[in-house]
Parts: structure tokens; sequence; C-alpha cells
């Protein structure tokens, strides 16, 4: 394998998929540009982007369906540029679940087995198995139109499981699932994902999807990989504005840096009305303009002044303008004195509280130095 | 039913909700009893007519067929004839003449079939833009005359007409080749005047299917051919169906493209039928022959509602 790559790789020994300066496109249209990404064994890898960030061409090209314009796939070290969908080591599990409606389950599983020519008892035996690792035991007789949504989409996993693929390719899984039943069949795939030992990249637009599957997340954006790490990594640490901006929610503000010293940042920024001290090593220099994303939850909001003082850093006065009760917690949308509005979040941890605070009133917001991250691009 | 509607805002579901209904009811009637009124009087009533003449005796009058009530000794008396049936059965001109039939229209239609599946195929696979000029050239063949169209191929198979003409220009052979009034012309006359038939609903068919189910059969490991095999073939069924009973239920009563393209020594059906009313003036035999090309062709089209339904339930 000489196939060079640009992202901070891993040891290529744990590179079980290695994606090589990808390229695809459709005429003028950019969909893959130069994706590099190894994934490991036995790891749950989510992509995630919005519509037309190019992770579903990612995965047709693993996948075989799309030829790439420039670039390699390897698994396990073979190259797969010549190798048809149908020699691939790789299964797909398809948004529209793709269920052969004129068979019944059991011949919808036993398909790919059939394919490799195995013998009548092994199949049976084996579709049996699968069958009940989904837990669609008593169902092999049925027609795909006869199931519900959820036990479509359990044949459509147990089809593309039987085949004991190296790399198991899922396309938005879980869209086409009510609430309730998606976030109960997350954690029946990581369960069964970590029963069979098989390889998932996950394609998915739900965040909260990707953070619950995911081991390991890739952004993506326009065709490239905006930032690959673990669901923390990428909440806690975003690489960039649009990761920021595009997992969660958060309040960014742009600044420009006063102080830069080894053990952290003061940013001057206009339009927070208040200087930004950030406890984080951050590589930048003075007079650099820089944006500082803080996230909802990590804002304090308070009647009193907080312990810093007025005029101190990392503290804001501002209006309570909307306040929206989810239940768990409460979002306040409060208006800053420089007219920017933001975004707070607090959890309601006691039942009935005294004086929670309303509408119109003023109040204080506060921030821990640790809280804010620094975004140079 | 301004009326009605103001009813229903005001919430007066009880009045305005079953006056409703009961509009709804009627106009449903309405649309169902335009054409059933159509079969009625256009297929029931003549099939009626032409099976009561069946069973008739022929007799020299107007009308030349003997009536279904007469008067004997004061005392009216049903008079039911048997014999236009024993007559098709002991003259094998009409057994051959349905079994030829038969053969004709089975072997058109699965020329038809093997013809017209990689057009349908092809037209369904084509881009958007170049979809409906392929469908157009599948119809416009519709636009002259079907009559005129037939005649063409006389110019085209006969002794010394243009295909006979070339290949003897090109020394290919020396002596003209029989090439009409053969089973070969029938056949090119059929496969060519129907096509369309086969065609149309196979292209409506092919054209819904999805083309995820080839790449999830791909993905387990389907070549192209076993993909075709396993699913693009099973679900087209009900458009060869569809096709195939398009083309051989006209086939098998086809009059014109035998007549002027075919063999005389062997008739199909449908000439026999014409030659029955026209020629011998025999009523009652014509009738019988009728009757019994219908029998014939019912069995098929129930067979085809049948599995359609079966289809459709396998699909939904």
């Amino acid at each position: 394998m000489n196939a060079p790559t640009t992202t901070a790789a891993a040891d290529p020994a744990s590179a079980y998929v290695r994606i090589a300066n990808l390229t695809k496109k459709f005429g003028d249209f950019v969909a893959l540009d130069n994706v590099s990404l190894d994934i490991r064994r036995g790891e749950i890898f989510c992509l995630l982007g919005g519509s037309g960030s190019g992770k579903t061409t990612l995965l047709r090209t693993l996948a075989g369906f799309e030829a790439p314009t420039a670039g390699t796939i390897h698994i396990e070290g073979a190259d797969m540029s010549a190798i048809p969908p149908y020699e691939r080591p790789v299964n797909m599990m398809f948004q529209s679940y793709a269920l052969f409606p004129h068979m019944n389950v059991e011949k919808n599983v036993a398909f790919g087995l059939e394919q490799e020519g195995l013998g009548r008892a092994a199949i049976r035996r084996q579709v049996g198995e699968m069958l009940d690792i989904v837990k669609l035991g008593g169902f092999g007789a049925r027609k795909p139109h006869q199931l519900s949504g959820g036990q479509r989409q359990r044949v459509a996993l147990a089809r593309a499981l039987v085949k004991r693929p190296k790399l198991l390719l899922l396309d938005e899984p879980l869209a086409a699932l009510d609430k309730k039943l998606r976030e109960h069949t997350q954690f029946e795939l990581i369960n069964i994902q970590q029963r069979l030992g098989v390889t998932f990249i996950v394609v998915t637009h739900d965040q909260e999807e990707a953070m619950t599957l995911g081991q390991r997340l890739g952004v993506m954006n326009h065709g490239r990989i905006a930032q690959v790490g673990s669901p923390c990594d990428i909440y806690e640490s975003p690489a960039t504005r649009f990761v920021a901006d595009f997992i969660g929610s958060v309040n960014m503000f742009e600044g420009r840096v006063s102080e830069a010293e080894a053990d952290g940042v003061r940013i001057e920024c206009g339009e927070l009305g208040c200087a930004l001290r950030v406890q984080r090593a951050v590589s930048c220099t003075r007079g650099a303009t820089v944006w500082t994303a803080i996230r909802p939850e990590k804002i304090n909001i308070s009647r009193q002044p907080p312990a810093q003082a007025a005029g101190a850093d990392n503290a804001v006065r501002g209006t309570v303008r909307e306040i929206a009760y989810m239940g768990d917690l409460s979002i306040y949308l409060v208006q800053i004195e420089s007219g920017k509005v933001m975004r707070v979040t607090l959890p309601n941890t006691t039942r009935g509280a005294e004086r929670p605070i309303a509408r119109q009133e003023s109040v204080w917001l506060s921030w821990h130095g640790s809280s804010a991250v620094v975004l140079t691009e | 039913m301004a009326f009605l509607a103001w009813l229903e805002c005001r919430g007066v579901d009880g009045v305005g909700g079953r006056l409703a209904r009961l509009t709804q009811a009627t106009g449903r009637r309405l649309v169902a009893g335009v054409p059933v009124l159509w079969l009625l009087l256009l297929f029931l009533i003549p099939f009626i007519i032409v099976f009561r003449i069946s069973f008739s005796e022929v007799r020299l009058a107007i009308p030349p067929y003997t009536p279904l009530i007469s008067w004997r000794h004061g005392a009216p008396s049903l008079e039911l004839y048997g014999s236009a049936y024993s007559f098709l059965f002991t003259d094998p001109l009409y057994i051959s003449s349905y079994l030829y039939s038969l053969k004709v229209a089975a072997v058109s239609t699965l020329c038809c079939l093997c013809i017209g599946y990689p057009m349908a195929y092809a037209i369904a696979r084509s881009g958007a833009a170049s979809r409906p000029v392929l469908l157009m050239l599948v119809v416009l063949p519709f636009w002259t005359s079907f009559l005129l169209r037939v005649y063409a191929w006389i110019g085209l198979l006969k002794n010394n007409g243009v295909i006979n003409n070339a290949l003897m220009y090109l020394g290919v052979i020396h002596h003209p080749v029989a090439l009409l009034q053969t089973d070969f012309a029938v056949y090119i006359g059929i496969v060519y005047s129907y096509l369309p038939f086969m065609i149309l609903p196979l292209y409506a068919n092919l054209e819904k299917h999805d083309m995820a189910l080839l790449e999830a059969a791909a993905d387990l490991g389907a070549r192209p051919l076993r993909a075709f095999l396993r699913i693009t073939l099973p679900q087209s069924f009900a458009g060869i169906l569809a096709g195939s009973l398009l083309v051989f239920i006209p086939a098998v009563g086809e009059y014109i493209i035998p007549t002027l393209l075919g063999r005389t020594d062997q008739l199909m059906i449908g000439r026999v039928l014409s030659d029955e009313f026209f020629e011998n003036r025999d009523w009652p035999v014509a009738s019988a022959v009728a009757i019994l090309i219908l029998l014939l062709l019912v069995m098929p089209i129930m067979l085809f509602q049948r599995l359609e339904r079966r289809q459709l339930e396998a699909v939904k």
C-alpha cells in the first residue's frame, strides 16, 4: 500500500479500510473533494453531514456503485478500484431498505448466500440464525409488505449481515423509523454490531443518531471531511466554525486576539461587549481575527452579578427575551447589551423551582474560561 | 352543493353528511353506469343474439335461420338445435383452423415478447429526455392506416418484391424465394402490427421498477444477468402477461393479415368465420364459430386477471 494520505492517519496497521485522496465529480459538480479517511477494524464510524455534503456518494463509492474520478479505496490492503459491487466484501443497507417485494423474508435474507453457491441446508441454518439475531424468528414466510417499518429495517439489516461482510455500509438506517423506535433500535444496532464484530460505516444527517451510534464521527461538508474524532472531541473541541455550528447549537462571536499566552488567550470582542478570556492553549498570534464558540449549556444565568464582578472577563448583562420550556430543560434567549441574542440552556433540576427567571428580567450571563472554544477557520 | 358545504362547516354533520354521502353515492353510480350501459348495449346484447343464432338451423329466408319460438298446432314451442356445433367437430376444417390460429397467435406472441421486452427495457432505462421520443417512435406506425401497412408488406415479400430483388441482386439467391403466402409472412405481419401492444404495457411496468433493488442484488453478490433473472423478470411478470394477452387475443381472430399475406391452403379461424357469414350464408355455423373463439379467449383473460390480482397483492 503506497497510497499517500493527507489526513493525520492512525497507525497504518490499524487502517482496515483506507480511503485515499478520493475525488468524485458528476459533470462540474464535485461530490467528493480529495477525501482521505481511515476506518478501523470493528468500529462504528458515522459519516455526518447535511444533504449534498457527499456522505452518500462516499458510501456508494465504497459499495462500488460509483466509480471514483480519482483516488483509491483499500479494504484490508486490497485495492477495490477494479472490483465490481457484486464481488466486493462489502454490503449495504439501503435507506429505502430495497427489500425484494416478490420474495418473503427468508428468501430476501437467503438471496446473498444463494449467490455464493452455498448448500440449501447451510443457507437455511444461517438465515435462521440471522433472523433470530434481529428478532424476526417467526417472520420468515412473510412478504415485506406484511411487515412494519421497524421489521423491514431489521430484514434489511439481516440480509446485509448474513453475508458476514468485511464492511457494512448503512445509509440513514433509522431515518424511516419514528422517534421512540429509533432510540431503541440505535442500541440494538450497537449490540448486534458488537456481537458480530462487523465494521460499520453509518451515513446520517441526524447528529444525535451519529453521537449515539458512532465511536468516531466524520463530519462532511461540501465533499470534504471537515473533522474526524470521537463524539466528545467533535462536540467539545470542534475544529472549524462549520463543525461547531453543525453539531449542536452554539453562540459564536468574532473577535481579535489581544493577548496570547501559553495557557490561554484574551480576545477583544465588540459583539459581546466584554473581553473573553479563554483558558486553553490556542495557536494564534496577537491581532489575529478569531471566532469564539460557547455552548448554551455551559453558560450560567443569574440575577446577581457573578463572582468575577461587573466589567470583568467572561460575563455580560442582558435581558431575557424568550423562554422555551422543553420539560427536561429550558432554553433562554437573552439579548445582551450589544444587541446580540445569546442562547442559554438550563436543566430543570428541581420541580416547581421558586421564582424562576421570567421574561424581560435583567440577568447576568457568565461562563468559565475553559468553556469557550477559539476557532481560527 | 354550496348549501351542503355550508351545512358541513356549520357542523351540521348529521344532515349535511348524510346528504353529501347520498349525492356521492348517486354520482358514483352514474359514473359506473355509463360503461355498464355501453357494455350492455354493444357487447352483452349482441353476444346474446349471436349465442341464440348459434343454436338455430339455417334456412332460406330473411333472416337466414330458424326462429327461436315456432307455433305448432297453436302452441308455442322452443326450437333449439345443436347441429351447428356438432358440424364444427365433424368437419376437420374447423378444428385445424382453430389449432392453426392458436399456433400462429402463440408463435407471434412469443416473437413479440422476445423483440418487445428488450425494446421496452431500453426505453425504460433511457434518459428522461429521450423517453417520450422513443415512445413516440413505437406508436408512430399507428398514424398510417393498418391496411396500408399490411399491403406494403406484400410489396416487400412478393416474388419480384423488394426483398427478393435485393437478395438476387446481391447474389445471395438465384431464384426468388417464396415469402408471400407463407406462415413466415403471417408472423411478420402480426409481429410488425402488434409489437406496440407488447411494448407499451411492458414499458409501463419496467419504468416503475425501483433501481435500488438491482443495486441491492448486485451488492448481495448477483451478477447483472442473475439480478435480471431474479429481480427484474419476476417483477415484470404482470407486464409480460398484459402484453402477451394484448397480442395473443386479437392475433387469434386476425382476419386481414392472414388473408393478405397468408397461406391459401390453411385458413385462420377469423377467415373461416367471415366465409361462413358472407360466402356460405350459414349464420348458425358462423355464430357457433364465434362463440367458440370467445370461449377460447375468455379463459386466458380470466387466468390473466387471477394472476394479476395475485401479483398486485404481492407488490403492495
